[in-house]
């Protein structure tokens, strides 16, 4: 069974004085509706590889290797993968503000996208605006969708930005660290809803984030980054019981917890 | 006697376009911290947490409520008269990018408290005390004549503690001090903080909206919702026998990495899930909206904070109806 | 005290070929302005009999030909820069110094303060410019330091607005909570915080500005009611010439293509400063 995201020999340099090797030959696979999650630090490399399968690279950055999504190369002259985006690969961002437009309301952000990539007119683009809110389980939908970004909370913010990602049905959802600026009682709700969103629609995940408390219930495969290179790789259940790297270890020894006291 | 003490402190912002009604920030906050203690304070953001720490700190004026330090009363001071004791009174910050001046290097932004407070000083008296905390804080010289931007967040943080040390404070407010950080430099300042305390015998208000991080370090942890604190105890209390339903939902978000993680958040995923509704409903408990187990009652009567067994409180109308603590409903 | 960070600026703007030149440029031209006079044989108000009038590279001595009075049109030209180039610098100071420390307090202070401030500042906007410069002319007599207070008694407001706007903003960043819990006060916060954060877009708005200055004072000179006769500004330079623009069309070429220069020069400068600040600054 061939991948839904293939990369191979992936390598990311950037033209600065000295140059800097983001990523460093990474070879990573992601099948049909598997949640991969890529774990590293601040500067390990994790978002530029992300950033790299979706042309989102910053104008000095190189980026060398194959990308394949779905057997199409993404890499390479052409901007394929400025095609892609929005129409197999969705993309949910840190800050929701990424995603988000301060000055126009959400509905019409959610109604421009749907109309954009499934070419629905006018009514049926609300509508579908008003079944995407539902689906990421915003309260009251109808007055959301007349508010504007700046009225909502960082949290259903970022469920507007998980919606606005799935408004083009992708089979393949990018994540960049979609937790990290919420609140641990919103995390844990946001990294429900991707998991039950991926579950009934089918879609794959490619998670990173730099906390491993994230990735332990939402991961089928896990893999770690450090300075640019893949460390480790393997199935979720294995590398809780376990992790062979010492980096890895290191990784999950640093997730804060209540052990000990419960 | 305590050394801090509040007392129905309150905070009111203006609401912008709302016919100018009044939030309140924090409402009717009371708590003491003893010499050389370290509360915990946890809460989402919004909370009024940090709202409080700001107002200890003379940086937002109280709309109500007195705040004592070692019995003297301090809130009504003008920032004049407040000046002498922001030497006993300090904070460390959440954003270390944002609240380092970009423009300076990190050994004159660690100085400048004693440029401020301790006129007197020669340069290079200042340039000394100031390598002196940050060697405490394991930041080498070279780092030091750097500037923010060259520096990582761990670094940074480390250099922001330096700062509130420098002035040999009495009490230091924590305001999500590891919150903008990766989780492993987290553990590192984690550290950091704990080591200072314990060295410098130092008390301090610990902030931040996870519950793990405040009860690595805190022995006694305070749970704020909405402007209100709903419940205290100690560490051990709080984790093991949580009495409000908030805080049982603090615990439930922490995460707890195990194999049978996954079954939990997709059992969560399927269960009934609205976002926190934002308008502070009108009398009644400011949780009630997204508690398992309100009444009626809960949503006509605010409940008072009240005192439970050993030395805890909590504000709940049912809060005696648990005796082992709340149940967890990520059981299984 | 930010050493570091204006080396770093400045190695941007090294990097900027247009921003260069035009520095180069003016650097030159300053250096003609001040030297060149003593360089060349004739005064700037001596007359020569036999060359009224002459076209450039015509007469004996004279470069760049002469006026209908016979006068040495580089040396007048050199002389004229010199007299714009220091009022445009001057009052671009006065507005700089007064300018900043007006809108930073104003920003810092918010509040009652800050409306009292800017209030004054908007009362004092909209009165026409020009027209005090003609009272003040007619009561204190024409002369370069009567329009040098004219032009910077208006050209501070601008700065004002644009660096209380500043200070607004960086007076919510954390590091001045910061700063306020470190003991700083008001002044203290206000020189080495506020003002140093916002010297990037103020030296933008500053080699901006004098150009415009320039101008102005070009158009009240040429008006009549700046430079007076027989001091040379390139404003009643530009006003002869425009005079004699059938008859000697170089009278009038020569200033103005000067004019140009110096005000494409500073905008040049003006924008590579902005690219070599700016980004860093975010």
């Amino acid at each position: 069974m061939t991948a839904l995201l293939a990369v191979r020999s992936l390598t990311v340099d950037f033209a600065a004085s000295p140059p800097v090797r983001a990523v460093d030959s990474v070879d990573l696979s992601v099948a049909e509706r598997e949640s991969v999650a890529i774990v590293g630090e601040s500067g390990s490399g994790k978002s530029q590889l992300l950033h790299a399968c979706t042309g989102l690279l910053a104008p000095n950055g190189r980026a060398t290797g194959s990308v394949r999504f779905d057997g199409m190369e993404l890499l390479g002259p052409g901007n394929r993968a400025a095609a892609v985006r929005g129409r197999g690969i969705g993309f949910v961002f840190q800050d929701a503000s990424g995603s988000l437009t301060p000055h126009r309301r959400v509905g019409d952000q959610l109604a421009e996208i749907a109309s954009a990539t499934r070419g629905l007119d006018r009514d049926a683009s609300r509508i579908e605006s008003r079944r995407l809110l539902d689906c990421v389980h915003l309260p009251d939908a109808g007055q959301r969708l007349r508010e504007y970004p700046h009225e909502l909370s960082g949290g259903m913010r970022q469920r507007v930005a998980i919606a606005l990602a799935l408004a083009a049905r992708p089979r393949l959802l990018f994540a960049d660290e979609p937790t990290t600026a919420l609140d641990v009682t919103v995390q844990a709700e946001i990294l429900a809803l991707l998991a039950g969103l991926c579950r009934e629609f089918g879609m794959a995940l490619l998670l990173v984030t730099h906390d491993l408390g994230v990735v332990a219930s939402l991961a089928d495969r896990i893999a770690v980054m450090n300075a640019g290179r893949l460390v480790e790789t393997a199935a979720a259940a294995d590398f809780l019981r376990g992790p062979k790297h010492p980096y890895s270890a290191s990784l999950l020894a640093a997730v804060p917890t209540l052990a000990g006291l419960q | 006697m305590s050394l801090l003490e509040l007392r129905g402190v309150t905070v009111r912002y203006r609401q912008p376009g709302d016919g100018a009604r009044d939030l309140a920030a924090v409402d009717g906050v009371d708590f003491a911290i003893a010499e050389h203690e370290m509360l915990g304070l946890v809460g989402e953001s919004g909370c009024g947490k940090t709202t409080l720490g700001r107002s200890i700190l003379r940086l937002v004026p109280l709309a109500a409520g007195e705040v004592h330090w070692r019995g003297r009363r301090i809130d009504g001071l003008s920032q004049r008269a407040f000046r002498p004791l922001r030497r006993e009174l300090q904070c460390v910050f959440q954003d270390p990018h944002a609240c380092l001046d970009p423009r300076m290097t990190i050994a004159a932004s660690v100085a400048e408290p004693l440029r401020a407070l301790e006129r007197g000083l020669a340069p290079v008296e200042r340039a000394r005390r100031a390598r002196l905390r940050l060697e405490e804080v394991g930041i080498a010289d070279e780092l030091a004549r750097r500037y923010p931007h060259q520096l990582s967040g761990g670094q940074l943080q480390r250099a922001v503690i330096a700062r509130a040390l420098i002035v040999d404070p009495g009490f230091v407010v924590c305001d999500e001090p590891v919150s903008a950080l990766d989780v492993t430099i987290q553990g590192q300042i984690v550290e950091l903080l704990g080591r200072i305390r314990v060295e410098r015998r130092l008390a301090s208000l610990f902030i931040s909206h996870n519950l793990a991080v405040v009860a690595r370090l805190c022995e006694r942890v305070m749970v704020m919702y909405r402007g209100r604190i709903v419940e205290t105890g100690t560490r051990r209390d709080i984790v093991s026998a949580p009495l409000h339903p908030y805080t049982r939902e603090l615990l439930d978000a922490v995460p707890v990495i195990d194999v049978r993680a996954r079954e939990r958040l997709l059992r969560r995923a399927q269960r009934a899930r609205p976002a926190a509704v934002d308008r502070a409903p009108a009398g009644g408990c400011a949780f009630a909206a997204r508690c398992p187990h309100a009444l009626p009652l809960c949503r006509a009567e605010r409940p008072q904070l009240m005192k439970a067994e050993s030395g805890r409180q909590v504000a709940c109308h049912r809060a005696g109806e648990w005796p082992g603590g709340l149940p967890s409903s990520m059981a299984g | 005290m930010s050493g570091g960070l204006w080396r770093e600026a400045l190695g941007a703007l090294r990097d900027d070929r247009l921003a260069m030149t035009s520095a180069a440029l003016l650097g030159v031209i300053a250096f003609a302005a001040l030297v060149g006079p003593s360089l060349i044989d004739y005064r700037e108000d001596e007359i020569d009999w036999s060359n009224m009038a002459a076209p450039p590279f015509e007469a004996e001595g004279h470069w760049l030909g002469t006026d209908r009075l016979g006068r040495d049109l580089l040396v007048r030209t050199l002389f004229g820069l010199r007299v714009s180039l220091a009022i445009a610098l001057a009052a671009t100071l006065v507005s700089l110094v007064i300018g900043v420390a007006w809108g930073a307090l104003a920003g810092f202070r918010r509040g009652r303060t800050d409306a009292l401030m800017m209030r004054f500042v908007d009362v004092l906007y909209s009165l026409p410019q020009v027209f005090f410069v003609i009272i003040l002319t007619v009561v204190f007599g024409r002369s370069p330091l009567t329009l040098l207070v004219a032009i910077g008694a208006f050209g501070w407001l601008t700065m004002a607005r644009i660096v209380r706007g500043q200070a607004l903003a960086l007076r919510e960043r954390e590091f001045v909570d910061a700063a306020i819990v470190g003991g700083s006060g008001t002044l203290r916060i206000v020189g080495r915080h506020i003002v140093p954060n916002l010297l990037g877009p103020v030296i933008v708005y500053a080699t901006l500005t004098l150009p415009q200055v320039i101008l102005v004072e070009s158009f009240l000179s040429f008006l009549g009611i700046g430079i007076q006769e027989p001091l040379a500004s390139l404003g009643n330079l530009i006003a002869d010439g425009a005079a004699e623009m059938e008859t000697a069309p170089w009278m009038l070429a020569v200033p103005a293509a000067c004019l140009m220069l110096v005000v494409f020069c500073f905008n040049f400068l003006g924008d590579g400063l902005r690219d070599a600040l700016d980004p860093r600054d975010r």
